[in-house]
This record gives structure tokens, C-alpha cells and sequence, in this order.
């Protein structure tokens, strides 16, 4: 461990919040329509969608409606994505398939449409060698919007559940969503976009370049519109690379400094929108209250992630080599990390990643050690409430919030309240159902790929056979019950003999069951939460008394971690020590 | 419900064009105008031939007159075209056999220019390979330790190959973020203009 390495951490922490809180404030006005500094930019065409789109932005929507809304719109983006992987050669005409890569074959095409509707973004396939780039443009980064949007939306509509003071009305879908697009996703993507090109990002639509190398071979080296995806699929959480190797590769990622600002952007919306949620009930410090608890379990995981990657992995170690910090070298456990992020800048990543729904990688998580494998995992048991995705963390945690405030009530023996609303059998009943599908899907799958052997065929073989295969399988199904994405790479649903897709198969089973399990855990919780909305709008408001419950200070904090680390976490606990657990805690090296 | 489908369909097309093909294409666009080196992959040309991008790192297939590039997992070694990860666990013998090979392999190239290299002072980046299989950098201290044999087989002094490492080092993002690594291919590059004399 270094100075630069904890000072690049605290940085980290200071310079999001600095950020956030403005952005906030920024969203706020957004949705609810008032002006803001955008507005002489992107109202004409807000108005001229509405118009083609034909719909009243004005038109409320009771969570029934709104749900249906999210419903079809995610299954017309389904249709549309699924068609362009599959036709990939069809649209060769406008130049842009250089490499002439063939079509995607019907698993990993679905499993790949599920995954970026569903802002997964699980990858099979490697992107330089399957797809072209008008499927990278046209069809995934159109995904990565517009799966950041419906995640937005929702946590949108669930606030509106909560402060409203009467009537059913949830807002408008298509005002939201359009809203989300023009007025957060595209500025801010824009700005990040061109960021990471002046840090060297690549942006063209080159043939493969083919180069001599000096010592007389040549090297093949991909190009692509990469920047503009690059942007999106950071800040929308979406987390699918470009490149197979994903923000390791230096066209995505090409300094320390785009490393740093690809973090930020990964959680500037999700930490902003907990900051909007306090201003929108009207009462900031029950966003600080939330903040602080994401924030002090954020840091709790980055700070054991990068002394364990500091420390160095068994492997390591019995081949000899000395993992301490040198002159000229952090040490550490450098297999699968890149020199440029070093532990510190690779462990932050993994964590920035990881609590939320993003699933970038720039290292592989695979070769961290045990312990520090063991974070992404923890992080995912959590259900992605720590910050979380764009939309879905802050709709995760207001349900986490609703069970403490219950679980609370049930202490102190009083009606359980939030924001003057009584928690009655009806909301706490949703609430349970829509925090349950995640472990209940992320186990079930888990179960059914370890113990079944169409299942086990994806199991990496250096993995078969120890802890790191299960760790392999269970990493896997929860990456996607949780609609993150990230991997341990070795796991895999797609063979590919060589780059281009002809001759290449999915891995029916894998496919099939990582991309119902993504569906099943995406829209259940939306449907949930959007229930729970519809339940809260129509209650009353109480004024609070001498009995009720505070939900703003340090208490409250403590209360709701603990939940969130006894339902979220302890449900995964088992699994957690049969792999990661296992390793972190042995020098022993299996075969 | 027609009317809900109707609008689903028609915005998804909508977006797609806003989303996938203008978003992109102003992008590229200004990417292209305002940094064209960087948007197509800051090229490096010798005598009008393309050896190579910058920020990509290559294989100088142990070669003793040229500084060498971490180990990389892709087949072949630094493939640009399709990369990926070693996906080596870390309590696994299979990792620790590679490990163990990448430092033999280092060890033979470098101990006779370097007597007292042993296996615990060889920098951890040397003997685990990188994470895009194509990283461009290697640490300061396997460039110092690089330095010994490449100084030697090309006849030059220690202090000026000490010179062009500084040169080639990049420096922490804002001082901070990230950490300092050498660039083998444009230090290899310089090193070969001594040798032609220019």
C-alpha cells in the first residue's frame, strides 16, 4: 500500500460528493419540469418527441400504467436488439462491419439483448471479434441509454409515490424518460466522451490497423467508435466494454487520470439522485442519512479490497516472488491488473464497479485474491443498494429503508412511519417480495448450473475441479440476478474457434439461464417498487409526533446497515464460504 | 394497449437514430476534428510504416536489444485484435506455474547482464501478466533492471539509457491517480534512433 494509493481513495470520495450535490440539485429541477440551463438547447426536441411519439407528457399515470409503460418499452428495445445481432450482416452496406464478422447465433444473442435491456451488460462474446460497429452503435449503445433511463424513471416514480399527498398519479413515463435522455444521459456522456478521447480513447471507424512490430512481426490492433459507448456504458452502470477486456484496455481506459474520471462517472448519478431524494421530500438530511450509509459501506469495501490486493495472492508467493512495495514498484497482487491503475487505482475500480450495477472491469476479478475477490461478491450480496445502478440502487435502498423503518417500529413497539406515511401489512408485504428476488434468483441459478452438468460445461478449466470453480458459477448468476455484469471471465456461454463469429456456439444452458435469471431479477424488483409507489401515493400525511421514529440521523444510519448486511448479505453468506471465504483463507494452492 | 405499443415502437426507433447513430457520429466527429491523433489510435510510423499504436503494447519476443513488454495472456502474445484476461485464480498451481515461468524467463534474459538479479527482486509486473494482454507500460524498476541488459548488447552507457526512461515515464494523473509506468514502445523506438544515428 502507498500514500498516492489511500490519497487517490479519499480523493475519490470527496471529489464525488462535491459533485454530486449540485448535480442533485440539477435533477431535481429536471423532473420536475422547472427550468434549468439546458433548456434553451434540448426543448424543441423534447417537444418534436413528444410529437412524433405521439404522447401527452402531461397525461399521469397511476403505477399500473406507468409499469405497463416500462413493460413495453423494454420489450420493443428487446425485439429491436435482438433483431440487430442477428441480422449483423445485413446492414454490411453501410460500412460498418470492416472486419466482415457474421451474425450472433440465437443464444448468446438473446442472452446478449436480455443483458443490455436489462442494464447487465453480461458479455459472452468478446466485442473485437463478433461485433461490427454498427452493432456496437446502433444497438447497444442505444441500449446502454435507454436501460440507464428505465432505471432512473422508476426510482423517479417511487419518490413521487412517497411525497405525493393524494391521488394515484405517478408522473408520465415518456416524460420522464425523455427527460432523463436529453436532459442527464446525452450532456454528460457528451463531456465524458470527449474527455477520455483527449486522454487518448480512440473514436473512428477504421479497418483493423495491421502494424510492424520493431522485431519484424505484425500485430493486428482493433479500432472502433469507442469513446462515445465508453461514456454511456459508464455513466448509464451499464458496464459492457467496447473490447473484451473492457476498461483494461488502453483505447477505453489510457491513464490513471481517465481511470479516475471513468469512476467518477460511474457514480455520479447514483450518488446525485440520493442528494435529489432529499431535496424532493423536502427534507435534505433524509438524503444525507442515506449517503452517509452508502458511503461508509463503500469505503469499508474499498478499504479491505485494496489491502488484500496489496498483500499479494498464495500463487504469488510459493512461485517466489516478493510482493512488498519497492522502489519503482507498488508490489501487490499485479496479475490481471494493468501498470498505469496500479492496486489502488485497480481494487477502487473493482469496488466503484461492483456496489453499483456498472460491471466494468479494468482488471480481472478473477485473479483478485480471495479476500479481495470476495468484496465484488459482498457487494453484489448487497443488492446493489450501496450507491447501486442509476435508478435501481436508489429504488433498492428506499425499500431497505421502508423494512428498517418497520423492523424499527416493530423495536420500539409503534406504527411504523416514513415521511408522515403509515408502513402498513400491504407495503411491507411488496417490500419483502421485491428485495427477495434477487437472492432468491442469484441462488436458485447458482444451484442449478454447479449441480447440473450442462451447467458445469462453462466452468473455465483451470477452475474446474476447486473453489474457484464454484466461485466461477456463483459469480456468475449473481452478476446477473443483479444486473451488474461484471465477471470472473473464465465462466463462459459462448466458443469461438476463431474471431468472427462463423463456426462459433453458445452455451445453450448458460445462455438460457443467465438471461431469464437478468429478465426475472430486472423487472420483478421495477414491478415491486413501482407497487409500492402506487401503495404510498395515495396515503395521507401525518404530522410527525413525539413517537416517530427519525429516519435522518446517525441511529438510523446504524439501524439501516444493519438490515441491509443481515437480509442482503447473511442470505449469501454460505455460498460466500465455499469459494471466496475458502481461498482468502488458505495458502493452500488447489489443481 | 395498441396506442402503448404504437408509442413504444415509434420511440424506440426515434431513439435509436438520436441514440445510436447522431450521439455517435457527432462524437466521431469532433473527436476527429479536435484530437485526431489520439481518435485514430496515435499511429507511430517508421520510414512511412506503421509499427504500432502508442498506448498498445507489443511483443518484442525476448529480443535482448529491446526493452520487453509484460507477459499477456492472449494468443498470440499482445494481441490488439482479441484481447483478454489470464483468468488465473489466485490459489491455483496452474497460476503459480505460469508465474513461476514468466520469472525463469526474465531471469535467463536478464541474469547475465545482471549477476545479482534473484527471484525476489523481480518487480511483481514482470512475472503477472497484464490485464488487456496489451499493456503498453512496465514498471520503473523492471525498466532499471531491463536497463543493465540493453545498455550492454547495445554499446551504450547506463546513463544514457537511464535518460530515455525518465523521458518515457509517464507521471501520475493530476499527481495522484494511477501510477507511473514506463512506455516500452516509444522507449524502444528512441533506443533504436540512437543505433541508426540520428
Amino acid at each position: 500500500m502507498t500514500f498516492s494509493g489511500w490519497l487517490t481513495i479519499v480523493l475519490f470520495a470527496v471529489i464525488l460528493t462535491a459533485l454530486a450535490i449540485p448535480l442533485g440539485r440539477y435533477m431535481a429541477a429536471v423532473y420536475a419540469g422547472e427550468r434549468t440551463i439546458l433548456d434553451p438547447i434540448f426543448r424543441v426536441p423534447e417537444r418534436l418527441l413528444y410529437k412524433v411519439m405521439r404522447v401527452d407528457p402531461q397525461r399521469e399515470q397511476d403505477w399500473k400504467a406507468y409499469a405497463k409503460s416500462v413493460i413495453i418499452f423494454s420489450v420493443a428495445g428487446f425485439l429491436l436488439l435482438y433483431l440487430i445481432l442477428r441480422t449483423q450482416t445485413l446492414w454490411d452496406f453501410t460500412g460498418l462491419n470492416p472486419q466482415h464478422f457474421h451474425s450472433g447465433t440465437w443464444n448468446v444473442s438473446f442472452n446478449t439483448a436480455t443483458s443490455f435491456i436489462t442494464n447487465t451488460n453480461w458479455q459472452y462474446y468478446g466485442g473485437e471479434t463478433t461485433l461490427s460497429y454498427f452493432s456496437q452503435m446502433v444497438g447497444l449503445t442505444v441500449q446502454n441509454f435507454l436501460s440507464a433511463g428505465v432505471g432512473i424513471v422508476v426510482a423517479v416514480a417511487l419518490i413521487r409515490g412517497i411525497v405525493g399527498r393524494s391521488g394515484k398519479s405517478l408522473g408520465n413515463f415518456w416524460f420522464d424518460i425523455v427527460r432523463t435522455v436529453l436532459w442527464v444521459l446525452v450532456p454528460i456522456s457528451f463531456v465524458v466522451a470527449i474527455v477520455l478521447v483527449w486522454q487518448g480513447s480512440i473514436d473512428n471507424f477504421s479497418h483493423y490497423l495491421v502494424a510492424h512490430t520493431l522485431t519484424g512481426g505484425s500485430q493486428q490492433i482493433a479500432q472502433g467508435p469507442v469513446a462515445s459507448q465508453e461514456a454511456i456504458k459508464l455513466l448509464g452502470t451499464n458496464g459492457g466494454g467496447f473490447f473484451n477486456t473492457n476498461s483494461a484496455h488502453p483505447f477505453e481506459n489510457p491513464t490513471g487520470f481517465s481511470n479516475f474520471v471513468e469512476m467518477l462517472t460511474v457514480l455520479i448519478i447514483p450518488a446525485a439522485l440520493v442528494f435529489m431524494y432529499g431535496r424532493v421530500v423536502g427534507n435534505r438530511r433524509q438524503g444525507y442519512a442515506i449517503y452517509g450509509t452508502m458511503m461508509l459501506m463503500f469505503l469499508g469495501a474499498v478499504v479491505v479490497a485494496y489491502i488484500a490486493e496489496a498483500h499479494g495472492s498464495p500463487a504469488q508467493h510459493a512461485a517466489g516472488l516478493h510482493t512488498a512495495v519497492i522502489h519503482g514498484s507498488t508490489g501487490g497482487n499485479l496479475e490481471g491488473k494493468e501498470q498505469r491503475f496500479g492496486i489502488a487505482g485497480s481494487a477502487l475500480f473493482d469496488v466503484v464497479t461492483t456496489v453499483t450495477s456498472c460491471g466494468a472491469v479494468n482488471s480481472a476479478i478473477e485473479s483478485f485474491t480471495g479476500i479481495g475477490g470476495a468484496v465484488p461478491m459482498a457487494n453484489l450480496s448487497a443488492s446493489e443498494v450501496i450507491f447501486g445502478g442509476v435508478g435501481t440502487g436508489l429504488y433498492s435502498i428506499l425499500l431497505y429503508v421502508l423494512l428498517a423503518v418497520f423492523i424499527g417500529g416493530l423495536m420500539v413497539g409503534r406504527t411504523p412511519e416514513y415521511l408522515g406515511k403509515k408502513i402498513e401489512g400491504r407495503e411491507i408485504k411488496l417490500v419483502a417480495l421485491g428485495l427477495l428476488i434477487t437472492p432468491l434468483s442469484a441462488l436458485f441459478a447458482t444451484a442449478l448450473a454447479t449441480a447440473s452438468p450442462a451447467g458445469r460445461a462453462s466452468i473455465s478449466s483451470n477452475a474446474a475441479g476447486g473453489p474457484q470453480g464454484f466461485s466461477e458459477s456463483f459469480y456468475a448468476y449473481l452478476s446477473q440476478a443483479n444486473n451488474n455484469g461484471s465477471a470472473f471471465a473464465g465462466y463462459t456461454g459462448y466458443i469461438q474457434p476463431k474471431a468472427g463469429n462463423l463456426g462459433a456456439h453458445g452455451i445453450t444452458f448458460a445462455d438460457l439461464l443467465g438471461g431469464f435469471t437478468m429478465l426475472f431479477a430486472r423487472y420483478a424488483p421495477i414491478l415491486f417498487a413501482l407497487a409500492v409507489a402506487g401503495s404510498l401515493a395515495g396515503k395521507k400525511i401525518s404530522p410527525p409526533g413525539l413517537g416517530t421514529m427519525r429516519t435522518d440521523n446517525g441511529t438510523f444510519v446504524v439501524l439501516l446497515i444493519g438490515v441491509v448486511v443481515l437480509v442482503g448479505a447473511l442470505t449469501f453468506f454460505p455460498a460466500l464460504l465455499l469459494g471466496p471465504v475458502v481461498q482468502g483463507l488458505t495458502p493452500h494452492l488447489y489443481t | 394497449m395498441r396506442r402503448e405499443i404504437l408509442t413504444s415502437a415509434i420511440a424506440i426507433v426515434v431513439l435509436t437514430v438520436l441514440l445510436g447513430v447522431i450521439f455517435p457520429l457527432v462524437v466521431t466527429g469532433i473527436s476527429q476534428v479536435a484530437f485526431p491523433g489520439n481518435a485514430n489510435g496515435q499511429k507511430v510510423y517508421v520510414h512511412g510504416r506503421l509499427v504500432g499504436s502508442k498506448i498498445i503494447g507489443q511483443n518484442f519476443a525476448g529480443n535482448p536489444r529491446y526493452f520487453q513488454s509484460r507477459p499477456s495472456a492472449t494468443v498470440p502474445p499482445n494481441n490488439a485484435a482479441a484481447t483478454t484476461f489470464s483468468n488465473l485464480g489466485p490459489n491455483s498451481v496452474i497460476t503459480k506455474k505460469a508465474i513461476a515461468a514468466n520469472i525463469a524467463a526474465y531471469l535467463k534474459l536478464n541474469r547475465p547482464y545482471d549477476p545479482g538479479l534473484t527471484v525476489a527482486k523481480v518487480p511483481v509486473d514482470a512475472a503477472d501478466t497484464s490485464a488487456s494482454g496489451i499493456d503498453p507500460q512496465i514498471s520503473v524498476a523492471n525498466a532499471d533492471i531491463q536497463t543493465h541488459r540493453v545498455a550492454k548488447v547495445r554499446g551504450l552507457s547506463l546513463s544514457r539509457v537511464d535518460g530515455l526512461i525518465s523521458k518515457y515515464t509517464s507521471v501520475r494523473g493530476l499527481d495522484f491517480s494511477g501510477e507511473p509506468g514506463v512506455n516500452v514502445l516509444e522507449l524502444n523506438l528512441a533506443l533504436d534512433r540512437i543505433g541508426s544515428g540520428r
